[in-house]
């Protein structure tokens, strides 16, 4: 969009938001002329959803914009040197940090040629498990189900559903211990280094954590059921889309994999800009990618749609329960499918920790980096979709250039689609109705808007409002 | 204050981890919430409202148009909590400043780099009065909690003032330099338990500069242990980006 457009937008915005004023003052005339709703909540970072009704109640359009500041980490870790960088990009999202320590030390270690111990491996798969789970769980419990509970947010469910909230929140705690196990930390971890890990785990701890993940198995359990109880609770609505996952044959890719989609080639990670084609957005906000439709949509139900067949026993149970049968083409369902993945994160983790106890671990130092020159990709699946980091290096090992795609950008231009698929369905409705749906969509694909790094800001304005706009 | 204070949370630029810390207080939350009312969480809740007692706010500042806002969060707020490095002392987001802002612009945005308001990362303190830091990248939740106890009891909570140093003494970690790391817990204000030194890596010094700091020692440690000025930079730019005074009013 070309910057006078914006500018139009942005006075237009405005004006809508003269005239909402106006209307208010008008008061009790039957239609009100704009309905200002709060940010959008429940999702991690700043979005909005504006929609333009005409004077039938018809949506005329719905767009998805993304008002967070910018944050410029691709140029913050310029000239760093390479010690470093997991640390710095770990910033970029609070809850994704385990993620992008992961995928930044991966693209450092693939510049450098390093290979790392099995041991390493294992526990680097647990912890990306870990923090799948602990994602997951705040995803579900605490921001998606009081949608479907009909309440603003997870505190009143203390005082109506208190059985259901302590379950979620042990399991939660559980997934919080898991991380802590393993990485030290829940959230931006000291362990995970470039060779191998700063600590490890000592038996007893295994232990320990082999019991509590047993533990939480049943306590799972009662989360789908819980779920499948409630699932007449989702939105109807199916748009196929194009589905892009890292799929590997040996197992349920999260860790590592080639570059899977629905309805193309597979491609190596280092070829990851053939798939993401990011380009420059017609309506403000992010950078979006698309590959070979208009958009295509990463995370829980991608995965889902392209893995399901390397689901765990019980997980692939648990999709059964909660009416999910590959392909997949609800959006809404992307947390039913996270779901399924927290009983398969379980499942996983507990077959690894076993292998690890019975082998027993081995104290080892990380491997020795040797930095030379060259260019690293690293792709993981972290829990909103593929995560993809891409370090050019120096000699002197410090940073000549750095590309990060993270999933919530890759993923908001598929959002933009199924708002215009939905707008037939929602034309005419409530506009309370209109909101809790297109919200819904909206915090169903889990965005993490403070991760992506290439945000744009168009408005001039500090605070974003999700609003309806009337146009008599 | 009233009997159960009303509760707001914001943020700025920052990666919401210390939010999700208040979260990761799971049962103790629950806990909490008898004593509290939450009015105002926009990463849990829908609805929102702006007669609150408390506002914690997380994120730096990193554009002119924060600041009307956060001014606003101070004008409906009794106290003013600044929540996570970030909001303390500028965080990470500071790096960027010690990159001319045209590169750091075009290097992510290229052409379109003009569209994006930003100028230089500062802390909330560089903007509005704050009456309580609660430190770290993320913030402990337990000393969120503790402090959240002192405000309940009417007391603003007052962070350690000694370096992380003390604290890694008690935790027995063997001395970084000693394993020719460079290290920051000797400058770095105390109150996280040197819990990076314990997991096996070393401070970071997210949690700013101890007030008294002696910076001239730490040099010559550095220097005595082979570190060069280049090192030294690398490290003290991770967190103490925004020590100068002239991002401070008065």
């Amino acid at each position: 969009m070309s910057k006078k457009k914006i500018k139009e937008q942005n006075m237009q915005n405005q004006d809508v938001q003269e005239k909402d004023v106006q209307k208010q003052k008008e008061a009790s005339s039957a239609k009100p002329g704009t309905i200002k709703v709060n940010h959008l909540t429940r999702v991690e970072g700043h979005g909005n959803i504006i929609v333009h009704l005409d004077s039938q109640g018809s949506i005329i359009d719905c767009t998805w914009e993304v008002v967070e500041a910018p944050r410029f980490f691709e140029a913050m870790v310029h000239g760093r040197p390479y010690s470093d960088i997991h640390h710095i990009v770990s910033r970029i999202c609070g809850i994704c940090s385990i993620g992008h320590q992961l995928c930044s030390i991966q693209a450092t270690e693939d510049a450098f040629d390093l290979e790392v111990s099995h041991q390493t491996l294992e526990l680097r798969k647990l912890a990306l498990h870990a923090e799948n789970l602990q994602s997951h769980l705040l995803h579900i419990g605490y921001l998606v189900l009081p949608d479907l509970l009909g309440v603003d947010s997870v505190l009143p469910l203390a005082e109506t559903h208190r059985e259901e909230l302590l379950n979620l929140v042990a399991c939660r705690r559980m997934a919080n211990e898991f991380s802590q196990v393993i990485c030290g930390r829940t959230t931006h971890p000291q362990r995970l280094v470039v060779g191998g890990m700063a600590r490890i785990p000592d038996s007893g701890e295994l232990s320990d954590l082999k019991a509590k993940l047993e533990t939480s198995l049943k306590q799972l359990d009662r989360i789908v059921d819980l779920f499948a109880a409630l699932s007449d609770k989702w939105p109807e609505f199916e748009r196929p889309t194009e589905y892009v996952a890292l799929s590997s044959p040996k197992e349920y890719a999260l860790y590592s994999g080639q570059i899977q989609s629905s309805i193309d080639q597979r491609r190596p990670a280092a070829m990851y800009d053939q798939v993401t084609n990011e380009f420059c957005v017609p309506q403000s906000t992010a950078k979006w990618t698309r590959n070979v439709r208009d958009s295509y949509m990463v995370g829980a139900l991608a995965r889902f749609n392209i893995n399901h067949a390397l689901l765990s026993p019980g997980a692939a149970e648990a999709a059964g329960k909660l009416g999910l049968k590959p392909p997949v083409h609800n959006p809404y369902l992307n947390t039913a499918a996270q779901l399924v993945e927290c009983v398969h994160s379980v499942e996983d983790s507990l077959k690894i920790v076993s292998d690890l106890i019975s082998s027993g671990l081995r104290e080892e130092k990380p491997a020795r980096v040797r930095a030379v020159a060259g260019k690293g990709v690293g792709a993981i699946e972290v829990p909103r979709g593929i995560l993809f980091h891409s370090y050019q290096y120096g000699d002197d090992g410090r940073i000549i250039s750095a590309d990060c795609v993270i999933p919530t950008n890759q993923n908001h231009a598929n959002i933009q689609k199924d708002m215009d698929a939905l707008k037939p369905q929602l034309s005419g409705l409530d506009p309370q109705e209109i909101e809790l749906r297109l919200s819904m969509l909206v915090r169903g694909y889990d965005p993490c808007i403070s991760c992506s790094t290439h945000l744009v800001n168009t408005q001039s304005e500090g605070h974003s409002m999700v609003r309806f706009v009337r146009e008599d | 204050m009233a009997v159960k204070p009303k509760v707001a949370f914001f943020d700025f630029a920052g990666c919401e981890g210390d939010q999700l810390q208040v979260a990761n207080l799971e049962e103790r939350l629950l806990d909490l919430l008898a004593h509290i009312e939450v009015v105002s969480f926009r990463e849990i809740k829908t609805e929102h409202s702006d007669d609150y007692d408390i506002a914690f706010v997380e994120g730096s500042i990193t554009r002119p148009e924060d600041e009307k806002r956060l001014k606003e969060i101070r004008e409906n707020a009794g106290i003013l909590v600044a929540l996570g490095a970030c909001a303390t002392i500028g965080g990470i987001n500071c790096l960027k400043n010690f990159i001319n802002e045209s590169e750091y612009r075009s290097t992510v945005y290229g052409s379109s780099a003009r569209w994006y308001s930003t100028y230089a990362s500062r802390p909330l303190s560089a903007v509005v009065r704050v009456d309580m830091d609660i430190h770290g990248c993320p913030i402990d939740k337990n000393e969120f909690a503790t402090a959240v106890k002192e405000l309940l009891l009417g007391k603003i909570y007052a962070p350690p003032d000694y370096p992380v140093c003390t604290e890694c003494k008690m935790a027995g970690n063997i001395c970084r330099y000693e394993q020719g790391q460079l290290c920051l817990g000797i400058v770095t204000r105390a109150g996280c338990k040197a819990c990076c030194v314990t997991e096996g890596s070393f401070c970071w010094g997210c949690r700013g500069m101890a007030p008294e700091a002696n910076l001239d020692a730490a040099a010559r440690i550095m220097e005595d242990h082979g570190f060069t000025r280049l090192n030294a930079q690398d490290r003290l730019r991770l967190y103490f980006g925004c020590t100068d005074r002239a991002f401070y009013p008065g």
